[in-house]
C-alpha cells in the first residue's frame, strides 16, 4: 500500500485530468444501463473514466472491477471528490444494495458476470421485493418460481419497484418452496426485464410523479444460473440486502442536514428568508425558531451517531443498528420538510405555475415524496420491531 | 475527531465500572440517604477515589494531578451516574479544579490544586442566585474598601456548599449595568465571618445549600486570576455541562437497563410484558435517544480536549440531549415498572428524582435549546 499522502496527491492529479468541468457542478446523475441516458456528453465520459478506474465502487475488490481501496484511501478519494464539487458518476441500486449482497453470497462465476457491469454502470438494476399482499410482512410473498429443465418459470406481481420502467434487470425474491414454512421457501434470483413475460405499469404518487411501478411476471424465464445462493435459502440474502438498503436510506437523513456543523443551518436560513428577523436578529417566529433548533440539535446528534457507528463497525458491513438509523433518519427528514412548509406558508403549497419559484415547487414535491421515506425499505414500525427484538432482546 | 474511546480511556472506564460496582452500588447512596448523613457522602469513598487519581483527573501533573482530560473524567462520571454515587467529583474535581487551573494565578494553583488532587480540599462554586440557571444575572457584589474586598449577596443552590473547605464566589465587581461582563471570581473561606450556610434538602438527597454573604471581608489576593472572569465562567460552565451530561447519560443507561430487565421478567396475561408491542416500540425509541445522547456527549467531551472552537455549541448539544433523554427514560421507567415503580423500595424512583435535579443544574434543555439557536445566529 502506498502511503496516504502520496495517494492523495495522485488522486488529486487524476481527478484534475479526468473529471470534466461540467461534472464539477451540481446536476443530475446518470443511472447508466443498456440504454443509458446522459443529459450531457461529459456525463458519459465521467462514468466511463470512473467505471474503468473502479472508483464508482471504490472499496470493492479489484478482481471484480472495483477500486480495491482501503477504508482510509476511500475517505481520501471522497474528500478529494467533495473538494472539487464533483457529482457522483453513477446512481445505482447495484452499487448500494445488490453488489454488497453478491460479494457476500454469489458464486465466483456470478460475481465475475455481474459485479464488473455494476461498477461500470452497464446494467440498470431494480429491486423486486414488495408485493400487493406482502408489504411489511415481506416473507409472505407469493410470486412463484418453478424449475423447468435449466430454467425457472416465474409468475406473480411485484410492487413499488423503483424505476422498473427503465431497469434492465431486477433482483427478486420468489417462492420456490411453497410447502416450506414461509421464511424457508424463498429464493433470491436475478431476472432480465427484457422479455415478453415481464410487464411494467407506472404508479402515480401524491407528488404527481411516478418513480415506482408495478411489475408483472407471466411465465417469465430465468436461467438456473441466475439463482443466488441455494434455492429456498434466499431469506438470509434478503435480510442482509435490507440492511444495506436501510443504511442507504438513513444516509438521506444525513444529507438533509445531519452532519451540519456550520453556523447557520439550512432550515434557519430558509426560514429567515420567509419569516424575517426581529430587532435582536432572531427569527421572527419564536415557536418556529424553537422547532428549528430542536431539529438542528437532533440532526447533529444523529450525524454524530452515524459517525460513531461507522467507526464501531468492523469491516463486515452494516449492523443491526442500521434499523435505528433508518428509523431516526427518515423521521428527521419528514420533520424537516414539515418545518420548511411551516416557514414558507402558502409558497410551499403550490402545485405548478408562475407565482411559485422552481425551488418552491421542488420543495412541495419533495415534501410529498418524503412521506414514503418511513415506509419504503421497512417501515418505522418494522424497524422499531427489529430494534426491540435483535438489539434489546425483548421476547416474542 | 474519533467518537470511540482509545485503549487507555477504555481501561479507565472499566476500572471505574468495577470500582463503583464494588464500593458504591446504589445501596451505598441509599444508606447515606436513610441515615440522613450530615455530609451526604462517604469520606472513605472519596479518599479511595482520590487514590485512583480521580480527584486530580483534570489537574496538570506539575500540580499533582494526572491530567487525563475531559474524556477521561466523562468515563468516570458515566459510571458514577449509573449508580447515583454521591461524591465531590463534580463540584471539586471538575468545576473547582477547572476554575483554579484555568484562571488561578501561580500562587493559587500551587496552594490549592495539589490539595484538590489529593482529595483533601473540597470546593463549591457559588454562582446561581435564582431558581433557574442564569449565569449573567448576578447581584452579589464585591466592593473595594482600602486593601480589603467586601462581599454581599445571596447564592442559591450551591452544590456541595455546606461541606466545602473553599467557596468560589462569582460577584459583580463593577456597577456597569451591562449584563455581560463585570463579574469576578473570589476565594472565600466558608468559616469567614458574615457567611451563613443553610443546607437545601433536595428531592434527590444530594448536597446543595444556600449561601448568604453579609459584609464578608476578604483580601485582594483572594481574587482568582484577572479581575474580569466572565469568559472563564463561560468556559468552566461548558465543561461542567458536558461532564454533567456524562453523568446523566450513565443514569439514563442504568434506568433503561433496569427497565429492560423488568420487561423481561414481569409476567402478565401469561407472558412477559416485554413481548407487548406497545412497550417494545417505546423501548426502541428510548434506545435510539440514548444512542444519540451517547454520541453527543462523546463529541462534546472531545471538543473540550481538542480545544474546538465549537465547544459552546457542543456543550449545549450534550446538555440538551442528556436532559431530554434522561427526562424521557426516567418517566417511562416508572410507567413500565407499574405499581412497584412508585414504591420507595425499588431503585427506579431514585433515578426520577435525580433526573429532575440534574436537568436543572447549569441549564435545562430549554435553556440550551435557546442558547444553541443564539450561538447559531438565528
Amino acid at each position: 500500500m502506498i502511503d496516504l499522502q502520496t495517494f492523495r496527491e495522485e488522486t488529486r492529479d487524476w481527478l484534475e485530468k479526468n473529471c470534466p468541468k461540467e461534472m464539477r457542478k451540481p446536476g443530475d446523475v446518470t443511472w447508466g444501463g443498456r440504454n443509458a441516458y446522459f443529459s450531457h456528453p461529459d456525463q458519459e465520459l465521467w462514468l466511463k473514466r470512473m467505471g474503468e478506474k473502479g472508483w464508482t465502487c471504490p472499496t470493492w475488490p479489484k478482481e471484480y472491477g472495483g477500486g480495491g481501496l482501503s477504508k482510509e484511501e476511500n475517505k481520501i478519494l471522497q474528500e478529494e471528490l467533495f473538494s472539487i464539487g464533483a457529482r457522483p458518476a453513477l446512481a445505482s441500486f447495484g452499487i448500494w444494495m445488490l453488489g454488497p449482497a453478491l460479494l457476500e453470497f454469489a458464486s465466483e462465476e456470478q460475481k465475475l458476470e455481474h459485479i464488473p457491469s455494476i461498477v461500470q454502470g452497464k446494467i440498470w438494476w431494480c429491486q423486486g421485493y414488495s408485493e400487493p399482499g406482502s408489504g411489511s410482512d415481506l416473507a409472505s410473498l407469493s410470486t412463484k418460481a418453478v424449475l423447468d429443465g435449466d430454467n425457472y418459470v416465474v409468475n406473480g406481481q411485484k410492487i413499488w419497484t423503483s424505476n422498473a420502467n427503465f431497469a434492465d434487470m431486477i433482483f427478486c425474491l420468489v417462492r420456490t418452496g411453497p410447502q416450506e414454512p414461509k421464511h424457508n421457501g424463498i429464493s433470491f434470483m436475478l431476472i432480465d426485464m427484457d422479455q415478453p413475460g415481464v410487464e411494467v405499469k407506472l404508479i402515480k404518487l401524491i407528488s404527481g410523479k411516478s418513480p415506482f411501478c408495478e411489475t408483472f411476471f407471466t411465465d417469465a424465464v430465468v436461467p438456473k444460473a441466475n439463482l443466488i445462493g441455494e434455492a429456498n435459502k434466499g431469506w438470509t440474502i434478503a435480510k442482509r440486502l435490507l440492511q444495506h438498503e436501510r443504511s442507504m436510506i438513513s444516509g438521506m437523513g444525513l444529507s438533509a442536514g445531519g452532519g451540519e456543523s456550520k453556523k447557520v443551518s439550512g432550515l434557519a436560513e430558509l426560514a429567515k428568508k420567509y419569516v424575517g428577523v426581529n430587532n435582536g436578529n432572531k427569527l421572527d417566529d419564536p415557536i418556529l425558531r424553537s422547532k428549528i433548533a430542536r431539529h438542528d440539535l437532533n440532526s447533529r446528534a444523529f450525524g454524530l451517531t452515524m459517525q460513531r457507528m461507522g467507526e464501531e463497525m468492523k469491516s463486515g458491513g452494516p449492523s443491526s443498528t442500521a434499523s435505528m438509523g433508518k428509523y431516526y433518519g427518515t423521521e428527521q427528514n419528514k420533520l424537516r420538510y414539515e418545518i420548511m412548509l411551516e416557514a414558507m406558508g402558502v409558497q410551499a403549497l403550490g402545485w405548478e405555475g408562475e407565482p411559485f419559484s422552481p425551488e418552491e415547487l421542488a420543495i412541495t414535491r419533495e415534501w410529498l415524496r418524503s412521506k414514503a421515506n418511513s415506509i419504503e425499505g421497512g417501515t418505522t414500525e418494522i424497524n422499531l420491531n427489529v430494534i426491540s427484538k435483535r438489539v434489546l432482546n425483548l421476547p416474542d | 475527531m474519533s467518537l470511540l474511546l482509545n485503549e487507555e480511556q477504555q481501561l479507565l472506564k472499566d476500572t471505574a465500572k468495577e470500582f463503583v460496582q464494588k464500593n458504591a452500588p446504589i445501596s451505598h447512596f441509599r444508606e447515606l440517604r436513610d441515615k440522613e448523613d450530615k455530609l451526604g457522602y462517604s469520606k472513605k469513598l472519596w479518599k479511595d477515589m482520590a487514590q485512583l487519581g480521580w480527584s486530580g483527573i483534570l489537574i496538570p501533573e506539575e500540580y499533582g494531578g494526572v491530567d487525563f482530560g475531559m474524556v477521561g473524567l466523562g468515563c468516570i462520571l458515566e459510571e458514577t451516574g449509573r449508580k447515583l454515587v454521591p461524591s465531590p467529583l463534580f463540584s471539586t474535581a471538575l468545576v473547582g479544579a477547572s476554575i483554579l487551573a484555568i484562571a488561578g494565578n501561580d500562587k493559587q494553583k500551587k496552594e490549592f490544586l495539589p490539595k484538590v488532587a489529593e482529595g483533601k480540599l473540597i470546593t463549591a462554586f457559588a454562582l446561581e442566585e435564582s431558581s433557574r440557571h442564569d449565569p449573567l444575572t448576578i447581584e452579589t457584589s464585591c466592593k473595594k474598601e482600602g486593601e480589603k474586598l467586601i462581599l454581599n449577596g445571596k447564592k442559591n443552590f450551591v452544590l456541595d456548599g455546606h461541606i466545602a473547605d473553599l467557596l468560589i464566589v462569582a460577584a459583580r465587581h463593577s456597577e456597569v449595568q451591562s449584563k455581560k461582563g463585570g463579574i469576578g471570581l473570589y476565594l472565600v473561606d466558608p468559616k469567614e465571618k458574615g457567611i451563613k450556610l443553610s443546607k437545601m434538602n433536595m428531592v434527590d438527597s444530594r448536597n446543595a445549600c444556600r449561601v448568604i454573604l453579609k459584609d464578608v471581608e476578604i483580601n485582594k489576593e483572594d481574587q482568582i486570576g484577572e479581575l474580569e472572569a466572565s469568559g472563564i465562567i463561560e468556559e468552566v460552565l461548558d465543561r461542567a455541562q458536558i461532564g454533567l451530561s456524562s453523568e446523566m447519560l450513565g443514569s439514563a443507561l442504568e434506568a433503561f437497563d433496569l427497565t429492560l430487565e423488568y420487561l423481561k421478567e414481569r409476567n402478565q396475561f401469561g407472558k412477559p410484558i416485554g413481548s407487548f408491542q406497545a412497550l417494545q416500540h417505546r423501548a426502541a425509541k428510548m434506545f435510539s435517544e440514548i444512542e444519540l445522547t451517547k454520541s453527543s456527549v462523546m463529541g462534546a467531551l472531545n471538543a473540550v480536549d481538542e480545544n474546538s472552537n465549537d465547544r459552546a455549541r457542543f456543550a449545549s448539544l450534550a446538555k440538551f440531549k442528556a436532559g431530554e433523554t434522561l427526562h424521557l427514560v426516567s418517566n417511562e421507567a416508572i410507567q413500565m415498572h407499574g405499581g412497584v415503580g412508585v414504591t420507595d423500595e425499588f431503585d427506579i424512583g431514585l433515578f426520577l428524582k435525580r433526573s429532575r435535579v440534574t436537568e436543572q443544574i447549569f441549564g435545562s434543555s430549554n435553556y440550551h435549546l435557546e442558547r444553541y439557536a443564539n450561538l447559531s445566529e438565528y
